[in-house]
């Protein structure tokens, strides 16, 4: 276990610096740099214009649909992952396991591209 | 590794390879192809209850002991797929009349069996949890599908949310119990909880009843019901009345006879509780509805009262009037929606009691039958519903439970005061404008035998009691 | 001794991120804490030695999961004061359940017991991590012995897959898309008409 995890140490030492940096940038500008804010300095800068909206625009709900299914297929590609490392070990049955596994979802996938859900319009 | 024996999952192999080609033949069609897909998703699940009944009969398991036939899983799933096959058929009419005929309906109540007949097979807690999720997956959709409606809406979301929540706890409970166990087969669970169950497997339990007891609607679980049967299609809600419940009550009935069977002590206690609580608010909250569909929501969820307590008296004899009970809740819910989906007025459905005035002049057959299915509900002999609480009670009774049988037996009948009030508002009030007088063919056939089913039920209960028995049976090694 | 360390680092910033997405008052900043929680739980997968699980949790969580619910909360308008509303009504019920919980986790921590045979029940044992890594180990078992579940799991994918498109898709009308099969399908013939005009005549 300890072996595993000494493969692992330059991220903590990484990510040890990223949070030291990041601290020092942005605590260092409160230290030095004087304050002192007014509202113009604070209002939103647009180039030269006043802010028109929001910045928060509403999304079109197609958005979601294209995100869910991304995050679908995203699955199925995670469990290609082992079956890649272990290939080798799984036999013949596991290789079919794996081609009905993604048989029914390129079912799902000919079920959306003909139902046009793939589509901007 | 050689391929598992797949014998046992025929029915199941059966389901998806025709939900796919309806999905297929949907997608490639446009449309419901004149109710072709509908008419074919029947045919998929007669032909899936002909391969139930030709399978194993005795236990078999297969997939690594994760997948179980035995005679308990062939019983409720003929009970799963009649009640898919039923609610399928009357509910085309009323989808078109919405404009709700998706080919993808079929295809999700395929699923949604499918995810049923899992829960019943299942023989662990991972299988269990998978089976549970494919079928609360399609029916969250289902609920949600008249996407025009905000009220179908708010019953998707707010099915979708408190669904998830049980799930969850019923994930954190078979957490907990695989933790302290190191297992979450339900034969290697019961054989390692024989002599004594530590302190987190009780508590993992209570989660996971928690859990079930929210997919049957017990109360303090049942807060979802009403709006989600009000919400839903109707036909969703004809569904959502039955075939899930059934299911979930196998599952009820398989984990704590199984891998909990030697935990009796700790379970049977809150099953009491959750049952005095069902027939409690079943009772007493519908007296003030006035809309049909919440009606039979609080209905159903004091109906789950009285089967919980069979499930009390435990038992060979307590889960066979479980079933016979399901069995005959069955018939009396399919009747039941099938009026309650001919209640149409130029072209609009209609879901509220007063609706229902003076139906006996305008529509006497219609109203005879919902007046049998109100008295069977009711618990009044000769119907059905009568045997179906004298069975839980009488188990109850042998038991040793007086007391649960006495708050049941005051419950029913103040259950009965708003079963009878249905009758009273068709019977002797006056006929307003009346419904329309075209009713489907499946839905009038679906009426009239389910009529005779809690008509005639004690001219011919031997078959069933005799299949009860062995089913329950089976569920004790017997 | 590092382990120990890094463990309750690693816990204590799960939890506190975890405050800190049901408390802040911005929903897309609650997405974000929601992020780190994740992250930092990936970072305790890890020191299980259940790496795969670790990268999965970074992939699929914080690369989608996380990505749609920022969309879903830039999605629906949020109104945050009224979000606020009825919070301290709420919050003795809250309280009661998060209590009866605490009560609940003191007792299964208080009888810690296993059952009998725990340690020999255990279907199949973490291999050494050394001698074969965690996601090998993971797809000899996924594949054959899992293969049921693995294939359950296909069928939910494909029933979400089918209920999103039916409960968000809409064939809109009347909008005018390039279709490239008709564009090449034109011909001379189909498109262009020569008319022969008579002067003054007009067409």
């Amino acid at each position: 276990m300890d072996a595993l995890l000494l493969e692992y140490l330059p991220i903590l030492v990484f990510l040890a610096i990223a949070i030291v940096v990041a601290i020092v940038c942005i605590g260092g500008s409160y230290l030095v740099v004087k304050q002192k804010p007014d509202l113009e300095k604070t209002s939103a800068y647009e180039c030269g214009f006043d802010a028109f909206e929001d910045a928060r625009v509403k999304f079109d709900v197609r958005y979601y649909l294209v995100a869910i299914l991304f995050i679908i297929f995203d699955l199925e590609v995670a469990f290609l992952f082992p079956w890649a490392v272990s290939f080798g070990k799984i036999g013949l049955f596991g290789f079919w396991s794996m081609v009905v596994f993604l048989g029914v979802l390129t079912i799902g996938f000919i079920y959306e591209w003909r139902k046009g859900a793939l589509e901007w319009e | 590794m050689e391929l598992p024996n797949l014998a046992p999952a025929l029915p199941e192999l059966l389901i998806v390879a025709s939900a796919i080609i309806l999905l297929l033949i949907g997608v490639f069609k446009k449309e419901n192809a004149g109710g072709g897909i509908t008419a074919l998703g029947i045919i998929a699940l007669a032909l899936t209850a002909l391969l139930v009944v030709s399978g194993p009969s005795e236990r078999t398991e297969t997939f690594g002991g994760m997948f179980v036939v035995d005679g308990f899983a062939v019983f409720t799933k003929l009970l799963v797929l009649l009640a898919s096959a039923v609610t399928l058929a009357m509910s085309r009419h009323w989808l078109r009349a919405e404009g709700l005929d998706h080919p993808e309906y079929p295809v999700l109540v395929l699923f949604a069996t499918l995810g049923m007949m899992l829960m019943i097979s299942a023989n662990n807690f991972m299988s269990l949890y998978l089976g549970l999720e494919l079928q609360s997956l399609a029916l969250y959709v289902l609920a949600a599908s008249q996407r025009d409606s905000g009220r179908a809406t708010e019953a998707g979301l707010k099915y979708f949310v408190l669904g998830s929540l049980a799930s969850g706890m019923l994930l954190y409970g078979a957490s907990l119990v695989y933790g302290f166990s190191g297992t979450t087969g339900f034969d290697a669970l019961a054989k390692a909880l024989a002599n004594e169950a530590p302190v987190g497997v009780t508590v993992g339990m209570v989660f996971i009843l928690a859990g079930l007891a929210f997919k049957i609607s017990a109360a303090p679980f049942h807060m979802w019901a009403p709006d989600v049967y009000e919400g839903a299609p109707t036909p969703v809600t004809a569904f959502f009345a039955v075939a899930p419940k059934i299911a979930a009550f196998a599952l009820l009935l398989r984990v704590l006879t199984g891998p909990f069977g030697s935990m009796v002590e700790q379970w049977s206690q809150v099953i009491v509780f959750i049952s005095v609580a069902s027939m409690v608010v079943g009772g007493f909250a519908a007296i003030v509805q006035t809309n049909i569909k919440r009606l039979m929501a609080y209905s159903s969820i004091g109906h789950v009262g009285y089967a919980l307590i069979g499930l009390a008296a435990g038992g060979p004899d307590g889960v066979r009037a479980v079933l016979i009970y399901l069995a005959i809740y069955l018939a009396m819910n399919a009747g039941a929606f099938a009026v309650i989906l001919s209640m149409r007025q130029k072209e609009r459905s209609l879901e509220n009691i007063d609706d229902l005035a003076g139906l006996s002049k305008t529509h006497p057959m219609m109203a005879l039958s919902l007046a049998i299915f109100m008295w069977s509900m009711a618990g009044i002999p000769p119907f059905a519903g009568f045997w179906s609480k004298w069975m839980v009670f009488s188990a109850a009774i042998d038991k040793g439970m007086i007391a649960l049988s006495i708050i049941g037996v005051l419950t029913s009948v103040v259950s009965a005061f708003y079963y009878l009030r249905i009758i009273k508002v068709m019977y002797f009030d006056e006929p307003g404008e009346g419904l329309d007088r075209s009713i489907s063919a499946p839905v009038g056939l679906v009426m009239g035998l389910a009529t005779l089913a809690v008509l005639l039920f004690n001219l011919v209960p031997a078959g069933l009691f005799s299949s009860a028995s062995a089913a329950a049976a089976s569920l004790f090694g017997g | 001794m590092i382990e120990g360390l890094v463990f309750y680092l690693f816990a204590a910033i799960t939890v506190a991120s975890g405050v800190m997405v049901v408390s802040s008052r911005n929903p897309v900043y609650s997405v974000l804490w929601l992020i780190l929680a994740f992250f930092n739980a990936a970072g305790l997968f890890l020191l299980l030695g259940a790496e795969f699980l670790a990268m999965v949790l970074v992939i699929v969580y914080v690369g989608a999961v996380a990505v749609l619910f920022l969309f879903v909360v830039m999605l629906l308008d949020i109104n945050y004061l009224r979000l606020r509303e009825g919070f301290m009504q709420y919050l003795p019920v809250g309280a009661l359940i998060g209590l009866i919980l605490v009560v609940e986790l003191l007792m299964v921590y208080g009888g810690w017991k296993f059952a009998d045979d725990a340690p020999l029940s255990v279907a199949s044992r973490t291999p050494d991590p050394t001698a074969i890594s965690n996601t090998d180990a993971l797809g000899r078992l996924l594949y054959t012995d899992y293969a049921f579940l693995f294939q359950a799991a296909g069928l939910v994918l494909l029933v979400a897959m089918v209920g999103t498109i039916m409960l968000t898709h809409r064939t809109r009308t009347g909008v005018r898309k390039q279709v490239i099969a008709k564009q090449n399908a034109r011909t001379k013939e189909s498109s262009v008409e020569i008319v022969k005009v008579t002067s003054g005549g007009g067409i």
